[in-house]
């Protein structure tokens, strides 16, 4: 017997995933114009590579496979992957980073809703452990034309060090550590920068934001964590660059380099790994910014955000159960 | 004065569905060929049938008088002949069955001899007597008996009359404001007096326009005695809690009544009982019914309780595809499953479901915790962790959570884009927990019964093994005594060593002695009296059970 509620909300996973997806294609085409074409066949790659893994896998655990791929949940876990990928990684990189984000970090937790990780973070930070070299060669905007990015891809053609350059945060990071050098002298030195990140690498965080945007028009996500991600990341950023103004990058300069945009909109909100009460929602991001920042600036790599979800993600059973909010009848207030 | 409206947490809005049958007026719905009286018409109690079959009863007649604080007295809903005493279904979700006064009408709908009744002129408990005499209940929800909570008439600052009706398709109350606000205001002034409120407030949504300025062009006939508000149209405003919250800002604690926060809430529909009893002498024998969704003639009838769920039908003539008809709203209402069942003091709504209307849910999907459930709460609950708990039958984190406090609006699933049915989950836990703590109340009391059995055979033995040692002793005195007379002074010392050694014995095999089906080792067996001594205050468990 069907008990009520007898009528429901026009509302799926297959929608909220749709608008995902939908929401990042201004971040795509910004990337598409900008940097590198050749993002489009690595999603096709990722995409392809996703359904039929999410297929094989459902067939072993003996799943019904027609709803869990008309979810969508694996595309949007697939370009994740791809986006926070460089650009011209050979292929077989982007398909082993994606079956580990549906394989290992998804479905041997159990499958959708059920991973304490993010899939794509984890994927990141395996790929950049695994492979250093092919994960730190990003593509300089414009640089390089797309038949040549295409060869890199799907051809592993690796002479590479000619056309990579660093990424500005890689760039800013390596060039203060030059004796004398000042954010003011690293900008000037290197064509890597643009107005306020990397050049050509900022129209992608726009196009993150209008994304971001989008999906809290929508209320796909709350406000609280974007918020409390640029934030923290600001104040941190800026209290270094106040008192170093020399040695430390500008607020604006941290949060438009890497994928700090990325991150805010589309990567720290993901709801299974992530905080789900609202003052949970604020430490969760706001400890990512922090960890993110601290990696940036002082740590061994070219970005720190994956490592900073993943830590934050061991903390979230944790900061839901110390973040209950008050239940109604419970807060004892009066007016 | 309204200084400020406050809001609730959560809520949704689903498609109101009030057109298809707002504007149409009460009609009297048609004396049906047999009136099915249920004696149970408020909660907890069943009535004491009055009647016998073949015996001939008035409208408003009384049928069923109502046992025990919570009693109400039943009435028959028109004149005709009482021609069964029978169980019949109730409408409740647990398909129970109650003892009901079968009627035929005979056509003529005579009244009894209707006085009004001056409660200005009597005591305030003998208004309320009279009340419950007239049968009055809540009619928006749960039928307590309204005598009840009108309470001991100091206290109560604020009266709060309920006509948001916030459900989807109803429009029983709307109909009501609109055509009968006088009878309803009137009934609001008696229940302000006898409640002893300092203001009365009454809370209307503001998607019936036409409600709010009928009722305020009523209350221009009641100077100063209420304030007609609009609040925002957000399901469950016409929840009490939230209803109370809307307009007062006040929010009632966990477990508490709106009683021990100054504040009280009746339905619109109560108040205008409450009007026709004391006015015109009328006992509740009627209620206002929507009945529409799929059906081609939609309407709000005024109906006799006791009316079959399926005479009514026949006045909407539901369509073809009909595939079952709910009580209530669709978002807390309850399939019926047998429509025979009677139109009760509480039902507000029949609605026709058919799969266009009303789809049956997509299958259920993971829970990708997207907090959507969170954000609707108006108990600021976070369904999904509830949820998670429910399914691992965790039934005590659930509770951790707050579980009780989910008050099965159905806003969690209704939004829901994994269309998980929550509220079934945590039904499902509710259950479990009561039935948990029935399982351990009996066990609780088998074991109190084993310790006390245990208790007493080693007092009989300890009482025996004294009783022998003394007589013993006594003897041996004697045959002492009968020796050597001179020690008759200290006769009494090697008696006493005796019965304290006899004494001594006892207690260590009583002490030995383990309780063995207990979860809770015991120091001592005796140590179970304090239980057994309750026990033994409250002589008849059982009986007392039975009979309420």
């Amino acid at each position: 017997m069907i008990h009520s509620p007898y009528i429901r909300k026009p509302a799926s996973v297959q929608s909220v995933m749709l608008a995902v997806l939908l929401a990042l294609l201004p971040g795509v085409t910004a990337y598409v114009m900008q940097v590198a074409a050749v993002v489009v066949v690595n999603l096709l790659i990722a995409t392809v590579t996703a359904l039929v893994a999410e297929a094989l896998i459902l067939t072993l655990r003996k799943r019904p496979i027609a709803p869990a791929l008309s979810d969508l949940s694996a595309v949007v876990t697939a370009w994740l992957v791809v986006l926070c990928f460089p650009p011209i990684l050979p292929w077989w990189v982007t398909v082993l980073g994606v079956l580990i984000a549906i394989v290992a970090v998804k479905h041997l937790y159990g499958g959708l809703g059920q991973n304490p990780f993010n899939p794509a973070m984890v994927a990141y930070c395996a790929m950049i452990v695994a492979f250093p070299s092919l994960m730190s060669q990003w593509p300089p905007a414009g640089q390089i034309d797309f038949q040549t990015q295409l060869d890199l891809v799907l051809g592993g053609a690796r002479q590479l060090d000619a056309i990579t350059g660093a990424t500005a945060l890689d760039a800013m990071r390596t060039g203060l550590r030059t004796s004398g050098a000042s954010v003011e002298s690293v900008l000037q030195q290197s064509g890597t920068f643009g107005a306020v990140g990397g050049r050509g690498w900022e129209w992608l965080a726009l196009g993150y934001l209008a994304g971001g945007l989008f999906m809290l028009a929508r209320r796909i996500i709350t406000w609280h964590m974007p918020v409390a991600f640029i934030a923290t990341l600001a104040v941190v950023s800026g209290i270094f660059w106040l008192a170093e103004p020399a040695h430390f990058a500008p607020p604006l300069f941290h949060l438009a380099s890497g994928g700090a945009m990325l991150a805010a909109f589309f990567i720290v909100t993901d709801p299974v790994s992530g905080a789900t009460t609202p003052r949970g929602k604020l430490i969760f991001a706001a400890g990512i910014a922090v960890i993110a920042y601290l990696i940036r600036v002082f740590g061994a790599f070219p970005e720190g955000i994956a490592f900073a979800v993943l830590l934050m993600n061991l903390c979230v059973p944790l900061i839901d159960m110390k973040t209950q909010p008050a239940v109604f009848g419970h807060r004892g207030s009066r007016p | 004065m309204i200084a400020r409206l406050f809001s609730f947490h959560g809520g949704i809005k689903p498609d109101s569905h009030k057109n298809e049958s707002s504007s149409l007026p009460i009609a009297a719905a048609p004396l049906p060929p047999r009136l099915t009286i249920p004696l149970r018409q408020s909660v907890r109690s069943v009535a004491r049938c009055l009647v016998a079959p073949g015996q001939r009863v008035l409208k408003g007649e009384r049928i069923g008088a109502g046992e025990g604080p919570l009693g109400t007295d039943v009435h028959a809903s028109t004149s005709g002949t009482v021609v069964g005493l029978a169980p019949c279904a109730m409408a409740h979700a647990s398909g129970l069955n109650t003892l009901a006064v079968i009627i035929e009408p005979d056509g003529k709908d005579e009244w009894i001899e209707r006085r009004a009744f001056d409660h200005h002129a009597v005591p305030r408990e003998a208004a309320l007597r009279y009340l419950s005499t007239c049968g009055i209940v809540g009619m928006g929800g749960a039928g307590f008996p309204t005598h009840i909570k009108l309470g001991n008439g100091r206290g109560i600052e604020t009266l709060i009359i309920n006509g948001a009706e916030c459900e989807p398709w109803i429009t029983c109350d709307d109909r009501l404001m609109r055509e009968r606000a006088a009878e309803i205001l009137s009934g609001a002034a008696i229940l302000h007096e006898l409640i002893g409120a300092r203001r009365t407030l009454v809370g209307i949504e503001d998607n019936k326009p036409e409600a709010i300025r009928a009722m305020r062009e009523a209350a221009t006939g009641f100077p100063g005695l209420v304030d007609i508000v609009a609040i925002p149209t957000r399901y469950p405003a016409g929840g009490e809690k939230q209803l109370i919250r809307v307009l007062t800002g006040i929010e009632i604690a966990h477990g508490k009544l709106g009683t021990e926060f100054g504040v009280q809430c009746f339905n619109v529909g109560t108040a205008q009982a409450v009007h026709r009893a004391i006015h015109h002498g009328e006992p509740l024998v009627s209620r206002v019914v929507t009945l529409t969704g799929n059906v081609r003639h939609p309407g709000n009838y005024e109906v006799l309780v006791g009316t079959p769920v399926e005479t009514l039908l026949a006045l909407a003539a539901p369509k073809p595809d009909t595939d079952r008809y709910l009580m209530g709203g669709p978002m807390m209402g309850i399939t019926i499953a047998d429509l025979s069942v009677p139109i009760g003091k509480t039902s507000n709504c029949i609605i026709a479901a058919s799969p266009a209307l009303f789809p049956p849910p997509p299958p259920e999907l993971p829970c990708i915790r997207c907090g959507a459930c969170a954000r609707a709460c108006p108990a600021d609950l976070q369904p999904f962790e509830l949820y998670w708990f429910s399914r691992a039958k965790n039934v005590g984190k659930a509770q951790e959570y707050h579980l009780f406090d989910c008050i099965e609006c159905g806003s969690c699933a209704f939004v829901c884009p994994s269309h998980i049915p929550l509220v079934d989950y945590f039904r499902f836990s509710k259950s479990e927990i009561w039935a948990r703590e029935r399982e351990l109340k009996t066990s609780d009391q088998a074991r109190e019964r084993f310790e006390f059995r245990n208790y007493r055979q080693e007092r009989e033995k300890e009482e025996k093994a004294a009783k022998l040692a003394a007589k013993a002793a006594e003897t041996r005195a004697k045959l002492t005594g009968s020796a050597a007379p001179t020690d008759a002074a200290t006769g009494d010392d090697p008696k006493k060593a005796l019965i304290a050694a006899a004494l001594a014995r006892a207690k260590q095999q009583a002490a030995a002695i383990e309780p063995r089906n207990t979860d809770t080792p015991h120091a001592g067996v005796p140590g179970a009296s304090p239980g057994i001594a309750s026990r033994r205050e409250q002589p008849d468990l059982h009986d007392s059970d039975a009979t309420s």
